[in-house]
């Protein structure tokens, strides 16, 4: 089985520790990890500003550079999302169709692909899960709240596998972050507020570091984390699995 | 061309074709103890429940409670109280006290009891009294409501209303207030026996 | 560029942020309306049943309204009732208008209706000399303050009951500094009762129209709606065409869903069953279009349709609650607002499909399966190609584009920006960035992922 590594734009910029950690553990899962080198972008960050008929030749160069994988397996809730539900390229349906059918946000890619039952880690720390909603709500990788139906977690069940980690609860389990694309600018007063709202609820629960499957509202609740001078860190579930136990 | 004709053309021309999906299914909540449920749920709201087994029963209590036996009304068979409702104009009931009026069935559920306006003297009753209470029979409770339209079925009704519990508003600040607009408590009497 | 219009949601909710405290009451108030919602939709074992059920009658509503709203106006005036209709805002107006002016009546008593809202009615009415009491208490309160309520559900949410006694000393002439809610309410209610009690014409919204019955149902907790209209002469219906359901049994699937959704209460206090006029009253309905029947037949944004009005939506986003329904300037907010007002006017309602984060909250909690989200997508999409986005948004856009579907633009402008991040961090963290206004920037690290790659697994 070989996957093709997918790793957001600003993953590969600005926090490459999360693509390390992701190829690390594939690879400690006994998969066959490639990097296509022409990746760029999945074109969320357009499409969700209204300019999807500019992505074309973004997605066509992500069709390029994935397709002739097995898998393809991104650490990013959102950017899969966005790949399953929004990519077009005119003229090639039958690959952005097949495309959408193999490419995994990486917890899920773990449960229910790969289906690990242990994993070797330990991270001995107090943990705040924050939920991002396009993997949560789109790609169903934990149950939300809104609804009356019973509850699981993708996340929570490999954490549970890391030894020494105590999850915390939180008042709301899965409200947004805030983060929301351009809205992060464009909207920045009330981005804040509601960055700043999420970390107070893991603040009063004690929470040492936040982690999630999205880079993109870890970052989000850094900025103003290190704003406000707190000890609380963001790390990327990546991260935690991948922490080797001693 | 009338805005009717010109609506409705619109409509036609632009509603979508009805893909003819079944319809889905909907599981029956059965409610094991209809009056448990019921009295608990009303409680709940702000309604009184209060258990009887005859209407002189329910006469007295009324009076019990009352301040002013001239403004009692009841129109509930059987339940002699009060005057009766004279003349047309529903402003003239704009003193009653209480108003005690037959329900034809409660709903568990949610607490609320139907009543249809060949039972309230006054359409304006229910409303412009400052206490009301329902009689209903004990075992007329239903469970949900969809039992409760089941047995409206095509009934004739010219005005009917689902009443559960006193009138009420949170418009300020979110607290609860009973005694909004219509009555400020709702009793019910369940007619057992 | 095409001009957005006077007012932004990003400047109002701006605005509004500026009070911290007043935003964390505000948000506070309505999460716990959500957690009521929550908790009563958790009594009901088959909830997620209901709201496919509601969702599917509601889409089959959609598909057949030519016939039912025939049927529907049929039934309704063989019981009794005179049925008008209304293509635009204006003419509902009107209508409204002339009904009151023929019983040579000035003043009216009004209980909720949005429609009412959206067509401006109130202002028309006054402009003609016509006095207007809207008798529920969230709207009488932000009535006698002169502003539009700023949720669907709980007028005056926005409002804490010091700055409401201090209205009704004002107004009502209730004694300074009292803000007792229950008080407040008493004061309210014999003021209300003297307007009920004058009134000739009653106006009501209509929650559901049954096209197999003719009758229209009102749900009030207030019983606001019952008094106006059992001690008028003239009860005025006033309904968007899309309100129609098939049948009564079809009652009981959204009586079911409507108050949980709601307030979290099992059902309002009244669900009044209106079928034939009181012997002597005249009884009207007006079927509004205003819209309605166009929008009817866009596969993207038909869904909005269904809404039943219940502001579910309002209080679990995330956004509205930090916002206020007034960021949205008009008259329906939150995240059904944002996708129902660009149709009528794209240019003045732009803003508003973008001041979401897409988190699909709302789609969630609507009894009726409204799509939210995807709406809010689709406008974006339909919003930029129509012009209305501003130019820097445009360029910066183009600009995106170019850089990310190039593989060597973007590896040399993503280790360009890395390196002008960490040397001049002045370059962004200015006040230009409105990232950098509460947040820190992230730490520009030595290499990117794709180096590391060509350096320590690259064959």
């Amino acid at each position: 089985m070989t996957v093709g590594l997918f790793i957001p734009c600003y993953v590969d910029q600005f926090y490459p520790q999360v693509g390390i950690a992701t190829l690390q553990l594939l690879e400690k899962c006994g998969v066959t990890v490639e990097f296509p080198p022409g990746q760029t972008c999945c074109g969320q960050p357009m499409a969700n500003a209204g300019f999807e008929h500019l992505t074309d030749k973004c997605s066509q160069q992500f069709i390029k550079s994935f397709g002739s994988y097995d898998y393809i397996v991104s650490p990013s809730g959102s950017c899969v999302l966005h790949v399953k539900e929004h990519l077009h390229v005119p003229g090639s349906e039958r690959q952005v169709q097949s495309i959408a059918n193999k490419i995994f946000e990486l917890t899920e890619f773990l449960t229910d692909v790969l289906k690990i039952k242990a994993l070797n880690s330990s991270f001995k720390h107090k943990v705040g899960l924050h939920q991002s909603c396009h993997g949560q709500r789109g790609l169903k990788l934990s149950q939300m709240s809104e609804l009356v139906a019973s509850p699981f977690s993708k996340s929570e069940y490999l954490l549970s596998m890391v030894k020494g980690l105590e999850l915390i609860a939180l008042d709301r389990k899965d409200e947004c972050c805030g983060f929301g694309g351009t809205f992060c600018v464009s909207e920045e007063a009330v981005s804040v507020k509601m960055g700043k709202d999420r970390i107070a609820d893991h603040l009063l629960h004690d929470a040492a570091y936040i982690t999630g499957n999205d880079m993109s509202c870890l970052m989000h609740l850094e900025g103003i984390l290190k704003r406000q001078k707190r000890k609380v860190q963001v790390i990327h579930i990546a991260e935690i699995l991948n922490t080797p136990h001693t | 061309m009338s805005s009717r004709e010109k609506i409705l053309a619109a409509v036609k021309k632009n509603q979508p074709r009805d893909p003819g999906a079944e319809t889905p299914a909907v599981s029956q909540t059965v409610v094991a103890d209809k009056k448990e449920k019921f009295k608990t749920v009303l409680t709940a709201i702000g309604g009184t429940v209060v258990e009887m087994n005859s209407t002189e029963k329910i006469a007295a209590y009324i009076l019990n409670i009352s301040t002013d036996a001239a403004s009692i009304i009841s129109t509930v068979p059987g339940l002699q109280l009060g005057n009766s409702i004279s003349g047309a104009d529903p402003h003239s009931l704009k003193n009653i006290d209480i108003a005690v009026l037959p329900g034809e069935f409660g709903v568990a559920e949610n607490g609320a009891i139907w009543i249809t306006d060949g039972a309230m003297g006054d359409r304006a009753l229910p409303f412009i009294c400052e206490r009301l209470m329902l009689v209903i029979p004990e075992n007329s409770l239903l469970g949900t409501m969809h039992d409760a339209y089941q047995r409206i079925g095509a009934a004739g009704y010219n005005f009917g209303t689902f009443i559960a519990g006193p009138s009420k508003t949170a418009d300020i600040e979110q607290s609860l207030v009973l005694g909004a607009h219509g009555p400020k408590s709702l009793t019910v009497f369940l007619l057992g026996g | 560029m095409k001009e957005r219009g006077g007012k932004d949601h990003a400047k109002l909710a701006e605005r509004f942020n500026e009070d911290e405290p007043r935003v964390d009451w505000h948000d506070k108030t309505l999460w716990f309306v959500r957690e009521k919602r929550d908790k009563a939709a958790w009594q009901i074992p088959e909830w997620e049943q209901l709201r496919e059920r509601a969702s599917h009658i509601k889409n089959t509503v959609l598909a057949n309204l030519h016939d039912l709203l025939l049927q529907f106006e049929s039934n309704a005036e063989q019981n009794g009732a005179i049925v008008h209709w209304a293509e635009t805002a204006a003419e509902h107006n009107e209508i409204v208008r002339s009904i009151i002016a023929r019983h040579g009546v000035n003043r009216i008593v009004k209980s909720k209706s949005m429609l009412t809202e959206e067509c401006h009615l109130n202002e028309y009415l006054e402009k003609h000399e016509i006095e207007v009491t809207d008798t529920d208490l969230g709207e009488r309160i932000v009535q006698l303050a002169n502003e539009p309520p700023s949720h669907i559900v709980l007028p005056c949410i926005h409002w804490k009951k010091e700055e409401i006694g201090d209205l009704f000393h004002k107004h009502l002439g209730t004694p300074a500094g009292n803000s007792d809610p229950a008080f407040l309410t008493a004061a309210a209610r014999q003021h209300l009762r003297d307007r009920f009690l004058t009134s000739r014409v009653a106006i009501t919204g209509g929650n559901f129209a049954v096209a197999d019955t003719g009758e229209v149902v009102v749900c009030t907790n207030e019983g606001n709606a019952d008094l106006g209209v059992q001690l008028s002469d003239v009860h005025i219906v006033c309904m968007g065409i899309e309100k129609i359901i098939p049948s009564r049994d079809d009652l009981a699937i959204f009586l079911r869903l409507l108050a949980r959704s709601a307030t979290g209460q099992p059902i309002t206090t009244y669900s009044s069953h209106f079928r034939r006029p009181r012997p002597g009253q005249e009884m009207h309905i007006v079927l509004v279009d205003n819209g309605r029947s166009t929008r009817l037949g866009s596969d993207d944004y038909r869904n909005a349709l269904k809404c039943i009005r219940c502001a579910a939506c309002f209080n679990t986003c995330p956004v509205y609650r930090r916002s206020g329904g007034h960021s949205y300037h008009t008259a329906i907010s939150g995240p059904i607002g944002s996708i129902l007002a660009p149709w009528g006017d794209m240019k003045k309602y732009a803003d508003l499909p973008f001041a979401s984060t897409l988190c699909g909250s709302c789609s969630n909690v609507c009894p009726v399966k409204i799509n939210i989200h995807e709406q809010l997508y689709r406008w974006r999409q339909d919003l930029v190609k129509q012009g209305y986005a501003p130019t820097s948004k445009k360029i910066g856009m183009n600009a995106m584009q170019t850089v990310l579907s190039n593989p060597g633009i973007f590896r040399i402008g993503g280790w360009l920006g890395r390196k002008l991040l960490k040397r001049f961090p002045f370059m962004v963290n200015n006040r230009f960035n409105p990232w950098w206004w509460q947040r820190d920037m992230p730490e520009p690290p030595a290499t990117s992922f794709r180096e590391w790659f060509q350096k320590n697994r690259k064959q």
